[in-house]
């Protein structure tokens, strides 16, 4: 194997990873308080095409980034008002909030199919991207990647290092107890969900501005559902999500390179790998959890807090 | 005389049902004032009341002399009032020291705060570590862990809901020590309780409740237990009368039943021995924690076990399931109500259905009657007077000491030959517990075997005949109760937790 083709391969699982970095850290968040979210599919969808349409009528990669967050915590708002107000079920809220943004998304980027517009380009960071090998490999990507890893370090900051993020941990454990000292748990939560569906909306976005130029429906293919199993994955441990997603990342992008390398398996077969790779790791987890009291899942997650008073 | 608090003419209604009726109370500075009132009385919602988590329909408060009307508990707080709740306000995956600094307002994360809690626990005797998971404490650490969060407050007025029905003898004297140096450090106690033996030895006031209205504000030392308890049902009392203890032959024993819990942080039973004769009341005392939980997956069937070491009238029953031993005539009532003992998400009816063994005499070729169910039900409910508007109430929606109720009466109604009962009267009040027990006794005056795994040693002295103590897993030998057996058994239940 050569330099460069192993240069690439880094930067190509970086790339393949930074989508499921946001989404699934968004989704750690919001489980931490409590809530389970099914609807990352759905919010990161929304988030692509958002995205893309901006960027295609201003080309403005700001404007078009915010827009994505914007329409993800649009989406995620719903979720917030019916399973936080309505108190309706967060499992079946979750799926159809999915279903609703795959849907919406097709639907309202009839349009765009044929588009394409100006990929978000990598920057590489002057002098330190010059160095032999460490600076291709460490400093040459775009800025939403070196954001997606210093959301992680954020998300962990804010959960272990302040006292709102020990609240919103203890939301998760006991909502009950958390009310009855005093804290506000339906305020924690609706943040926590629109903080997800934020991140959400920029992984989506991600996909249609960085990854490739064009929007076409269904394009986060799974990703949502993915983001999800890293969260159980990473034990709702943030910098665990970091390993998890190149991980997955590292499979799509075998994939790609398995058949540049002229190994001979049907793409079929390599399309499934992440999917079987998720659902393999989420058994083996399981196993080795096994007879032990799992301290890390939250006590409360998914289900409804009512106020009794 | 100062008082700190005085609440004048509070009402609260929900819907037609008033909680509190023209309720006042005055709280002298320094002094331990007693709550009692059974449940329901209305103590929870004047409490939550004075604490901020309800505002009054109408009526005044004043808090050492100033107007008081708290939005929320962080007004109640920045007062000076602090509380522990009955059900431990407590986050289990989270260290005790963040539990602590869950409940200080003023206090983030960065301070270095162990150490003051170290203080704090030393000053008060309140033994913790600060860097354990709550998850893995005692019910009495717990509370050690609640009570130390209140007095990192500084309080000037101390709630405590219920406090000792959680602990060991040697807990609650523990506890009261700390309370009575609370109070002498000038800190008010408002102490809800139903344990009247305990409100006459540290409370100077007792102020009662009874069906949301005031009944009376007097000096408990000045009334004797059985007035008290009168003073909070409204009616005499029956007096508990085990007649003649006629103790036929052997029914049930235990031999040489081990079992490797499987939980990291479970207790393994180590060669437990018992036996039980037809007529006696059998109990088995000892500190939450000690094996009860485990002991009691066996008896019941939840777990099986190797097959003669249980024995039922001359049948090895080891490994048969809770139906099968149900159908025996072996009964239970398990601590956990809601999920063992019931099903919470059904209603009574379907739980009365669920647990017999034999429900012929509710269906007609096995399609259920629900008429006939709910006759069943209904006959439960009135003899043990269940407070529920019907019996198609999910039990979830029961309070606990109301579910507790129905469930040893769905038991009792079946007139077991052995009926095994963990927690009896656990969380139900004065006047009902004084009726399960009563019921209790004319069960085994019948002629049943009854076997009770109970923390409350009181319940367990007035009623069992043999006393073991399970300690760490290991069970003693019979003490007899004719023989005054109360040293030893302290002496049992103590002696097992220093070793």
């Amino acid at each position: 194997m050569n330099e460069s083709l192993f240069i690439n391969i880094i930067i190509g699982i970086s790339i393949a990873s930074v989508p499921l970095m946001f989404a699934a850290i968004g989704e750690l968040l919001v489980e931490r308080s409590g809530v389970l979210n099914l609807g990352v599919e759905g919010m990161m969808i929304v988030g692509a095409l958002l995205g893309f349409v901006v960027m295609s009528h201003t080309q403005n990669p700001y404007l078009a980034v915010l827009s994505a967050m914007l329409g993800g915590m649009a989406i995620a708002s719903i979720f917030a008002f019916l399973t936080q107000f309505l108190l309706t079920n967060q499992v079946a809220t979750g799926l159809a909030l999915t279903l609703f943004g795959l849907g919406f998304a097709a639907f309202a980027g009839r349009g765009y199919t044929e588009e394409t517009i100006q990929l978000i380009t990598a920057v590489p960071i002057p002098y330190l991207s010059n160095i032999p090998y460490l600076g291709p490999l460490l400093f040459s990507f775009n800025p939403l990647v070196y954001l997606a890893f210093f959301m992680v370090y954020l998300v962990w900051w804010f959960l272990f290092r302040t006292k709102q993020g020990l609240i919103l941990r203890a939301i998760g454990d006991n909502h009950d107890a958390a009310h009855a000292i005093g804290h506000n748990v339906v305020r924690y939560r609706v943040m926590a969900i629109l903080f997800g569906g934020a991140m959400a909306g920029i992984g989506g976005a991600f996909l249609s501005l960085v990854q490739v130029p064009i929007w076409g429906e269904g394009m986060t293919a799974g990703r949502g559902w993915i983001a999800l199993g890293l969260v159980v994955f990473a034990s709702w441990q943030p910098f665990r999500i970091i390993f998890g997603a190149i991980l997955f990342g590292g499979i799509t992008i075998l994939q790609i390179h398995a058949q540049g390398l002229n190994i001979n398996v049907s793409a079929q077969y390599l399309s499934m790998l992440p999917y079987l790779a998720t659902i393999v790791i989420l058994v083996s987890l399981r196993m080795r959890l096994k007879n032990k009291t799992n301290r890390t899942v939250p006590n409360c997650l998914g289900r409804i807090f009512h106020s009794t008073t | 005389m100062k008082y700190q608090l005085e609440v004048s003419n509070i009402t609260k209604s929900y819907g037609d049902l008033k909680a509190n009726d023209n309720v006042s109370l005055r709280i002298k500075d320094s002094s331990i004032h007693a709550l009692l009132g059974e449940n329901g009385a209305g103590k929870s919602t004047l409490v939550k009341i004075i604490y901020g988590s309800l505002s009054p329909d109408s009526g005044e408060m004043k808090w050492a002399n100033n107007e008081y009307s708290p939005k929320s508990p962080f007004q109640a707080r920045e007062n000076g009032i602090a509380m522990v709740f009955q059900h431990f306000s407590l986050f289990e995956s989270l260290t005790v020291e963040e539990n602590i600094i869950l409940g200080l307002d003023s206090v983030g994360l960065n301070d270095n705060f162990s150490e003051q809690i170290i203080k704090y626990s030393k000053q008060y005797g309140l033994d913790i570590n600060p860097q354990q998971v709550v998850g893995d404490l005692s019910v009495g650490a717990r509370q050690r862990v609640e009570i130390i969060r209140c007095l990192m407050q500084n309080p000037k007025l101390l709630i405590m809901d219920e406090p000792t029905s959680v602990l060991t003898p040697q807990e609650v004297s523990d506890l009261f020590v700390t309370l009575k140096k609370l109070a002498a450090d000038g800190c008010a106690i408002l102490y809800i309780s139903h344990k009247l033996e305990e409100v006459r030895e540290i409370c100077s006031e007792a102020t009662i409740l009874r069906d949301g209205k005031l009944v009376q504000s007097c000096i408990p030392q000045e009334h004797s237990q059985k007035e008290l308890a009168e003073m909070m049902i409204g009616k005499k009392l029956t007096e508990l009368a085990r007649a003649n203890i006629a103790v036929g032959e052997s029914i049930f024993s235990i031999d040489n039943l081990s079992r490797k819990s499987d939980d990291i942080y479970g207790v393994n039973l180590d060669n437990i021995a018992l036996k039980i004769n037809k007529g006696s009341i059998v109990g088995i005392a000892g500190v939450a924690g000690n094996g009860q939980d485990e002991l009691m997956e066996l008896l019941i069937g939840e777990i099986s076990s190797p097959k003669t070491t249980l024995n039922f009238n001359g049948q090895d029953i080891g490994t048969l399931n809770s139906h099968e031993r149900r159908q025996l005539s072996m009964f239970f009532v398990p601590e956990e109500r809601l999920g063992h003992g019931a099903v919470p998400d059904m209603s009574l009816d379907e739980n009365m259905l669920l647990s017999r063994p034999d429900s012929t005499e509710m269906t007609s070729n096995d399609v259920i009657d629900w008429k006939k169910v709910a006759t069943h039900s209904k006959n439960v409910i009135d003899t043990f007077d269940v407070q529920t508007p019907s019996s198609r109430m999910l039990a979830k929606s029961l309070s606990g000491g109301n579910l507790q109720k129905f469930m040893v009466g769905r038991e009792l109604i079946q007139n077991p030959e052995l009926l095994i009962v963990a927690q009896p009267t656990w969380g139900v009040d004065a006047g009902s517990a004084n009726n399960i027990h009563q019921a209790l006794i004319e069960l085994a005056n019948k002629g049943s075997a009854i076997l009770i795994i109970s923390q409350d040693l009181d319940e367990i002295l007035s009623l069992c005949d043999k006393i073991h103590v399970l300690s760490e897993g290991k069970l003693s030998d019979a003490v007899d109760m004719k023989s005054k057996g109360l040293e030893k058994i302290s002496q049992l239940m103590v002696g097992g937790k220093t070793q």
